[in-house]
């Protein structure tokens, strides 16, 4: 079995930015741990000469005209922010005073 | 029942051009059938009353006028549609079953609702999802989970459960839906509807909430395969707000669903999807339709789709991947929910673990934290890059395919609806109901679902899938119209008709 520990856990979480308990945490580990133990079979066929896919349809080169499209106006755009002010969003400290 | 809402689109677009019933006295009847039975389904998150009354009085008023404007409605002016909460509306909340976005109210339309409005379908309401459409039964929803017609007690599918219940259950004749691995066809097979989801970039992704930006997809949900084409026909074509979008044209998907036929083509069955894993009366009724296709002059032939065994893995590598960076702009900041932390410093950081461990749910938990791994450094290459080499060899299957045959079928689901709570603690059991739908997300290619009758063991719909290659969704058309004249009139009427009663007499025998 794909050995996934809480440690690992947390770490993915801290970089996913959702807080987790201690029992989420565990249960995070078992249940991922048997995800992908389902999913790994994947590199059993995945031969280096196999080029990857990104996009089921590929179209390369999508362009418009350089010219003012559809816009929001300010109010439009702070329209479901949290928080406010100025016709900016008003976000929480961004550094740590500590 | 009202033969209003029994009536299929196509029948209601009939009815109001000659004038025989009026948009309002359609949408009203509508209105009263939610009012009537979704306490028991729970299909709608939202119930649009007064706009949906309000564009069905305008249709009305431009027909009863007369000339030009009435001339130039749209065929489907007037005939009441509803709309998954995952695709972004002006006027109503969006909130994609996530707390997240409880009450949240999007500042502008997607594409497909802006071609809703200019062609005048009253829009009865926002129907209930999966979380961010992640799941496969509704239960993963943050406001409880709609429940099938066929049984309240079992699941609709997912993650797209509240269009399909709100089409079976005789809400509305239409919906939308969106399909990343099979939300459109899973649900569809479950509740003995139709559903489709068109190849890739053939409906404009603008305005549906990205869950899986390279597999998702919008399409129509219906009770006919004549509807589902008229619906696709009208929110299809190309969209220069899509980057993805495709310039081909989709205009004949209509003719093709009223000119159904199988004479001479081939029809080939998916060695791969069948056999273990699928439920004896799913497959007894895939036999039956085989049988049919083949008295109406269709030639059925076996292929073979080998690495199709790796597309589950590769599914759930990819579209984990994908959730985890689409989801990461919900953190407090610009729309949604804000939490802050219970103690400490209130730096940004700390106000987006508190915000996003409240704002979802375990579900998208899981998908972001697996998506991480996928994604992280030293897993990258085995995991994500190996995922994206399976797609090729998925795609070159289908090629593969499509060169013995005309179009591909096999059950939609492995099996019929479950019971609520079955599988929800165990989340690979769950995403064992995709097998047969998510090949065609990973290609790109259409697929659509018709109703195949009822299993034997349970009484419950069975679904039929077909797949074309990419581009020719009218060729789904086509032969789905086919196979529903051909089952139909074994049945002598619509699968829906054998569904058990709902409203004001309480389904008593469900227990």
């Amino acid at each position: 079995m794909a050995e996934i520990t809480r440690d690992d856990v947390a770490h993915l979480a801290q970089l996913a930015r959702i807080e987790m308990s201690a029992h989420e945490l565990d249960r995070m580990a078992g249940e991922l741990a048997h995800i992908v133990d389902a999913v790994k079979s994947v590199s059993e066929v995945a031969a280096p000469d196999v080029p990857a896919t990104s996009h089921p349809i590929a179209l390369s080169n999508v362009f418009r005209e350089d010219v003012v499209g559809h816009v929001l106006t300010p109010d439009q755009a702070l329209s479901g922010a949290p928080d406010a002010d100025d016709h900016r969003f008003k976000v929480p400290a961004i550094l740590d005073e500590e | 029942m009202n033969e209003l809402i029994t009536s299929t689109a196509n029948e209601l677009a009939e009815k109001l051009s000659a004038k025989e019933v009026s948009s309002e006295e359609v949408t009203q009847a509508h209105l009263d059938r939610i009012s009537e039975v979704d306490e028991q389904v729970h299909a709608f998150l939202h119930v649009n009353t007064e706009e949906a009354l309000a564009v069905a009085r305008e249709v009305d008023s431009i027909r009863a006028a007369g000339g030009d404007d009435a001339a130039a409605l749209h065929p489907l002016a007037g005939v009441p549609i509803a709309i998954k909460d995952l695709i972004v509306t002006v006027g109503q909340p969006t909130t994609a079953g996530s707390r997240m976005l409880e009450g949240w109210m999007s500042p502008y339309d997607a594409t497909v609702i802006k071609k809703i409005r200019a062609a005048k379908l009253p829009m009865l309401g926002k129907t209930n999802l999966d979380e961010f459409a992640m799941g496969s039964s509704t239960e993963h929803s943050a406001f409880g989970p709609t429940r099938n017609p066929w049984d309240l007690e079992r699941i609709p599918g997912g993650s797209g459960g509240g269009s399909a219940a709100a089409v079976a259950a005789f809400e509305a004749p239409l919906a939308l839906g969106t399909d990343t691995g099979g939300s459109i066809r899973q649900p569809g097979a479950v509740t003995g509807t139709v559903g489709v989801k068109p190849t890739y970039g053939a409906v404009s992704r603008y305005g549906a909430i990205a869950m899986a930006s390279s597999l998702d997809q919008i399409g129509p949900v219906s009770r006919s395969v004549l509807d589902a084409a008229l619906l696709q026909e009208l929110v299809g074509g190309h969209d220069p707000f899509d980057s993805t979008s495709l310039t081909d044209s989709f205009d004949t998907l209509v003719s093709a669903a009223r000119n159904g036929s199988v004479e001479g083509l081939r029809i080939g069955v998916v060695k791969e999807l069948g056999g273990e894993g699928f439920q004896p009366g799913v497959e007894a009724r895939f036999r039956d339709a085989l049988e049919m296709l083949r008295g109406a002059g269709a030639e059925v032939v076996e292929v073979s789709c080998p690495n199709f065994r790796y597309a589950l893995g590769a599914y759930y590598l990819i579209m984990p991947s994908e959730v985890s960076s689409n989801l990461a702009k919900f953190d407090g900041v610009r729309y949604g929910l804000r939490v802050l932390p219970k103690e400490g410093p209130l730096t940004i950081e700390r106000v987006m673990g508190a915000t996003r461990a409240a704002g979802f749910g375990e579900e998208a938990k899981r998908r972001i934290i697996l998506g991480t791994y996928a994604l992280s450094a030293g897993y990258y290459d085995a995991y994500y890059g190996s995922a994206q080499k399976v797609r090729t060899l998925i795609q070159r299957d289908f090629d593969a395919a499509f060169a013995k045959a005309d179009v591909l079928i096999s059950p939609t689901a492995p099996t019929t609806a479950f019971r609520l709570g079955e599988k929800l603690d165990d989340p690979l059991a769950m995403y064992l109901n995709d097998v047969a739908t998510i090949p065609a997300n990973l290609a790109g290619v259409p697929g659509l679902s018709l109703p195949g009758g009822l299993a034997d063991e349970d009484g419950l719909p069975v679904g039929i899938q077909l797949l074309a290659p990419a581009r020719e969704d009218a060729r789904l058309y086509k032969v789905g119209a086919a196979l529903e004249s051909l089952l139909e009139a074994q049945w002598g009427g619509p699968l829906l008709s054998k569904a058990p009663v709902l409203g004001a007499a309480k389904t008593g025998e469900v227990n």
